[in-house]
């Protein structure tokens, strides 16, 4: 492998002034399950990698009344083996649990997983339907992003030279809520995603309609999409097959796919529409208080 | 050049100092530095499992770990899994029912196992499966490994209900 330097600083002010002093050069890295690779086979050079797992705020993980702030570096199996993250932002426990095998989980961050910005990342869509906000730290201060403004273009984002990612927040979760990630892949595990779809509804108390709702797409466009019109749609909507199924239209009008190894134009656009379909039903029975049998490759 | 760093690890239960280059992984340094060659190499980009090790008892990728990253970690390599008294019950269990062939991916599938056990001592086939997904053998077909995982869990637990009656705790 490329030669460079190892800095683990332990503050989030030495991490910034050594990407200050580096200039370019350096690479943040959390669980380096897409970094190491990256730099072994030369698609990145840095001189200097800085790991940021010693950095208390990139490592923590508060769940109170206020909401959720998920350090970004904490690693996926640390998220899933959570019980609030799980019975209060599950779509985002689903993401972890189908990143990579329990190898890469151990691991793999969700804040690196962000960064690294593919466009079928698993936990992203999830973050966008959960509201999450990407807190960065940078030379010239803290800023916050919306998760889907975060992402540009493949392996493009809104960080700047020296800026790292901080933590995700997200907004308390709301009575009569649910949420749910899935994606459709050729095998049962171990795959990169053909669709990826996150949903979080808002139900009233008679669980018959729709407050709000929140639906992302993956690996159908150059990055994880909002989709919006298909969201705002369902506000007000009853809770039945017509509404669900308008949704699905809707979201698969954004999706913008390409054909390549893993499935055609075609195949993706349809599949788009069955899974916005299937986890919105998952969402919603999550809202209702059901269980939701979210075991893998079932 | 980097300058070359000194690491001290918890290795296979006793405190082991090496030194190594920031640009090497961990696998690198057990196999190449340190010796400890029962971890395999097979793809170096995280897909196989062959490399699997423990680290502070969590399963990792070896290929994907930088050496240094191990500073005042516990290691456990397929070197430590037998005790003085003999091979662990997973190992016992892999020979016993011939689940594997050319055993390149034995010593990875050896440590997910003794990490799925660990957290899980009666997974279900389904969970066996899912929990061994990111560890790949082009040879036995996987039957005989769920089958060896599932019969070091049954003699762990008889193991264990044997050792409580032997000690009264029922
Ligand atoms: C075998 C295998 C299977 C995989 N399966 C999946 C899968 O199913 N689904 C999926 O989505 N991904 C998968 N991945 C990709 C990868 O594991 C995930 O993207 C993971 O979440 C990356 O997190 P990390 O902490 O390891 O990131 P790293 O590799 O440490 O970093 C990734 C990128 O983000 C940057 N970065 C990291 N942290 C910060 C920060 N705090 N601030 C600024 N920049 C930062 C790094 O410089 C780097 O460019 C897989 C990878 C492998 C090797
Ligand atoms: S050699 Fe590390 S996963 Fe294949
Ligand atoms: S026994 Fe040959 S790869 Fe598994």
């Amino acid at each position: 492998m490329r030669d460079f330097e190892y800095e683990a600083p332990t503050t989030l002010s030495a991490a910034m002034e050594l990407a200050a002093k580096h200039n370019g050069a350096a690479r943040f890295m959390a669980g380096g399950t897409d970094l190491i690779d990256q730099v072994r086979v030369g698609r990145l050079s840095p001189d200097v990698i800085i790991d940021v797992k010693k950095i208390a705020e990139l490592k923590a993980l508060q769940h109170d009344a206020s909401g959720l702030r998920l350090g970004a570096a904490v690693p996926c199996c640390e998220i899933y083996g959570h019980c609030g993250i799980v019975s209060d932002y599950s779509a985002l426990a689903d993401s972890c649990r189908i990143i990579g095998g329990v190898q890469i989980q151990s691991r793999g961050s969700v804040g690196g997983n962000l960064c690294n910005s593919g466009p079928a990342a698993d936990s992203t869509p999830s973050l966008i339907v959960l509201g999450a906000v990407a807190v960065i730290a940078g030379p010239k201060g803290t800023r916050t992003v919306p998760v889907e403004d975060f992402c540009t273009g493949p392996g493009k984002n809104v960080l700047q030279p020296g800026e790292i990612l901080v933590e995700l927040k997200f907004p308390a979760r709301v009575a009569n809520s649910g949420s749910h990630y899935r994606r459709f892949i050729p095998r049962n595990e171990m795959d990169i995603a053909v669709v990826g779809i996150g949903a979080s509804v808002v139900l009233n108390d008679a669980k018959d309609r729709f407050i709000s709702a929140r639906i992302a797409l993956g690996a159908v466009a150059a990055t994880p999409l909002f989709a919006k019109a298909a969201s705002d749609g369902l506000t007000g909507q009853p809770v039945n097959d017509e509404s669900i199924a308008a949704a699905a239209a809707a979201a698969r009008a954004i999706a913008t796919p390409i054909d390549d190894m893993r499935g055609t134009k075609e195949f993706r656009l349809h599949v788009t529409g069955v899974l916005v379909e299937r986890v919105l039903k998952a969402a919603i029975a999550r809202a209702k208080g059901e269980h939701v049998d979210c075991n893998v490759g079932h | 050049m980097a300058k070359k760093r000194v690491v001290t690890t918890t290795l296979n239960g006793s405190q082991t100092e090496f030194l190594c280059e920031p640009r090497q992984t961990l696998l690198e340094v057990l196999r190449d530095t340190l010796d400890l060659t029962g971890t395999k190499e097979g793809c170096s980009n995280g897909n196989c499992g062959a490399c699997t090790v423990l680290v502070d008892g969590r399963p990792v990728n070896s290929c994907l770990v930088l050496a240094v990253e191990a500073e005042g970690a516990s290691v456990q390599t397929i070197e430590g899994v037998a005790t003085g008294e003999g091979l662990d019950p997973i190992q016992k269990a892999f020979l016993e029912g011939a689940a594997l062939q050319c055993g390149i991916c034995t010593p990875g599938f050896i440590m997910s196992s003794k990490a799925l056990l660990a957290q899980n001592p009666k997974p279900t086939e389904d969970e066996i499966r899912f929990y061994l997904a990111g560890n790949l053998c082009r040879c036995t077909g996987y039957d005989k490994i769920v089958r060896a995982v599932q019969d070091a869990s049954q003699q762990w637990q008889d193991q264990y209900m044997k050792s409580c009656h032997e000690k009264g705790c029922h």
